[in-house]
């Protein structure tokens, strides 16, 4: 038997938005005003485990303690591991190409991704040296950290 | 059940609209340490933790992977529980399986929400059915405005009832240093409260809170040599209904099957033939005046259509014969991650003799808990203060 087939099929289109905002707590709060009034980024060291974390946090994560104290770390750092991002899709914050790279500021224990920028691509490479371009007009957001480039 | 499951320890934070002061790990900390405290713990001796909240209520996802370090989860087993408003109570039971497996002695369970931070009513209406009724939804308020107006089309109640459930919540909240609404109010107030939609005002409904409750789950063994109180888990249960039988058309007839079908077999299970005698307080999940109500009525404290009775009658009371909701429920506090954990966090407290200023007048050695959300369906836990009960 012959299947039929119908050409009459249905859609509804779907889109929620949904507002959010996050309050940065204890340690967000302190790190935000430094990186914002005084372009110094701030880490957390744990003295039981004796690692300093950034970005920094309230509570160890490996022994549970809970951490009060901040320690400036950076501004210089080295790359850790890297990528050069060759696609574009409209959730990017950037156009292609762009690089992010894990990078692990002088003075902590852990790596964060940010952007890699003024930099010839071909010579990124892990261990290389960097250092933070802060934004002018900064807001207490990740991005008063513009993006890191060569030292 | 074949292996007994005791609730050893918990703790909860102090819940309100505003939590500028904490991030959402710093808050849900709060909650894991007094829990740890409570039952003189430490996080090592912790095998599993289970995380409930619900997805994008705060405006955040996945938070069993970027809340570890306020969970304690690192390098541990876990899973994470979302299942609407019955979240805390599916972490309870969830840990009480895996504790009750063998597998697991000591099980952290966590619910939160920290709902100032996102836009639970605009995430409600994903849950409303794309081609159904996503167009047509708006959050939770006319869902109860539909039980009230059948309610009271049915049986007879006024607003007045409505408003009596209100005010027992918010005096009984006065009670309870952790509860978020705690209003000195009475009838009038209610009735002159904004009305949101015909028969709900605004002190019909649950406030929108932040909080966390934390509990520590263990076996028999572990419970009778680390804990002064255990309060054991004698029975749980969960039913589900169909979306589209959710409407509440006719509070006789055409109602959601959950809340029934659920007591009916967690009695069965315990052999319970009169609950309001064999239970000695009820903590339910009432997001909204009428579902107190009806939940006398679908538990069976009462026959149907006499709810507004029990309250009218006072019986419901803090120092009443079938005490309901001594902590203030759902209507003074709802972090909605952590709001059915508390029921059963309240009830535990009740059954250790350490609720404190909103503890029950009588001899507490049975309780039950209620939870409800999402598309209509409950989770019951049955707790008692020894296992001979």
């Amino acid at each position: 038997m012959e299947e039929k087939h119908t050409t009459d099929t249905f859609e509804v289109d779907q889109r929620l938005t949904a507002h959010g905002t996050y309050w940065a707590g204890k340690m967000g709060t302190r790190f935000y005003t430094a990186l914002r009034d005084q372009q110094k980024i701030l880490g957390t060291p744990c003295t039981t485990c004796n690692k300093v974390f950034w970005p920094p946090r309230s509570i160890c994560t490996f022994c549970f303690s809970e951490l009060k104290d901040v320690v400036e770390i950076g501004p210089r750092g080295t790359v850790e591991t890297f990528t050069l991002v060759t696609y574009t899709e409209p959730i990017h914050p950037r156009t292609a190409p762009f690089l992010y790279a894990v990078i692990k500021l002088d003075g902590a224990d852990t790596g964060m991704a940010h952007f890699l920028d003024e930099v010839e691509i071909d010579k990124v490479h892990i261990g290389m040296r960097v250092q933070p371009v802060f934004a002018k007009d900064r807001k207490g957001n990740i991005l008063d950290i513009q993006y890191f480039k060569p030292i | 059940m074949k292996r007994n499951v005791a609730i050893i320890g918990g703790g909860q934070t102090f819940h309100a609209a505003r939590r500028h002061d904490v991030d959402q790990a710093e808050m849900v900390n709060e909650a894991v340490r007094a829990a740890l405290n409570d039952a003189r713990m430490t996080m090592d001796e912790i095998d599993l933790v289970i995380l409930g909240n619900m997805e994008f209520f705060e405006g955040t996802h996945m938070t069993d992977c970027w809340l570890v370090h306020g969970t304690g989860a690192y390098g541990k087993q876990g899973l994470k529980i979302t299942t609407g408003g019955t979240v805390g109570a599916t972490a309870v039971v969830t840990a009480a399986h895996h504790v009750a497996s063998g597998l697991f002695p000591r099980v952290l369970c966590i619910g939160f929400e920290k709902q100032e931070e996102g836009d639970t009513g605009a995430i409600l209406s994903g849950v409303a059915h794309p081609l159904w009724g996503r167009s047509l939804a708006g959050a939770a308020v006319g869902y109860f405005a539909m039980m009230g107006s059948s309610y009271m089309a049915a049986w007879g109640a006024t607003e007045e009832h409505s408003a009596m459930v209100a005010v027992k919540a918010r005096q009984n909240a006065r009670k309870n240093k952790y509860a978020h609404l705690k209003l000195d109010i009475g009838i009038e107030d209610v009735l002159n409260s904004r009305m949101l939609s015909w028969p709900i005002r605004m002190l019909d409904m649950c406030p929108a809170s932040n909080g966390a409750c934390a509990m520590i789950l263990a076996d028999e063994k572990t419970a009778k040599a680390r804990c002064k109180k255990p309060v054991w888990i004698r029975a749980m249960d969960t039913a589900h209904n169909e979306q589209f039988e959710l409407d509440w058309r006719d509070v006789k007839t055409t109602r959601p099957i959950f809340s029934r079908t659920c007591a009916k077999r967690i009695y069965r299970k315990l052999g319970v033939q009169k609950p309001s005698e064999y239970f000695d307080v009820f903590e339910v999940y009432e997001p909204a005046t009428w579902s107190e109500l009806v939940w006398y009525e679908d538990l069976g404290l009462c026959a149907p259509g006499e709810g507004f009775r029990l309250i009218e009658k006072g019986v419901t009371e803090i120092g009443g014969a079938i005490p309901v909701n001594p902590s203030g429920g759902v209507l003074s506090t709802n972090c909605i991650g952590a709001s059915a954990m508390l029921r059963v966090w309240e009830a535990a407290l009740q059954i250790r003799g350490d609720a404190g200023e909103h503890q029950v007048p009588k001899d507490v050695r049975r309780a039950l808990t209620t939870a409800y959300g999402g598309t209509n369906w409950t989770v019951m836990t049955a707790l008692s203060r020894t296992l001979d009960d």
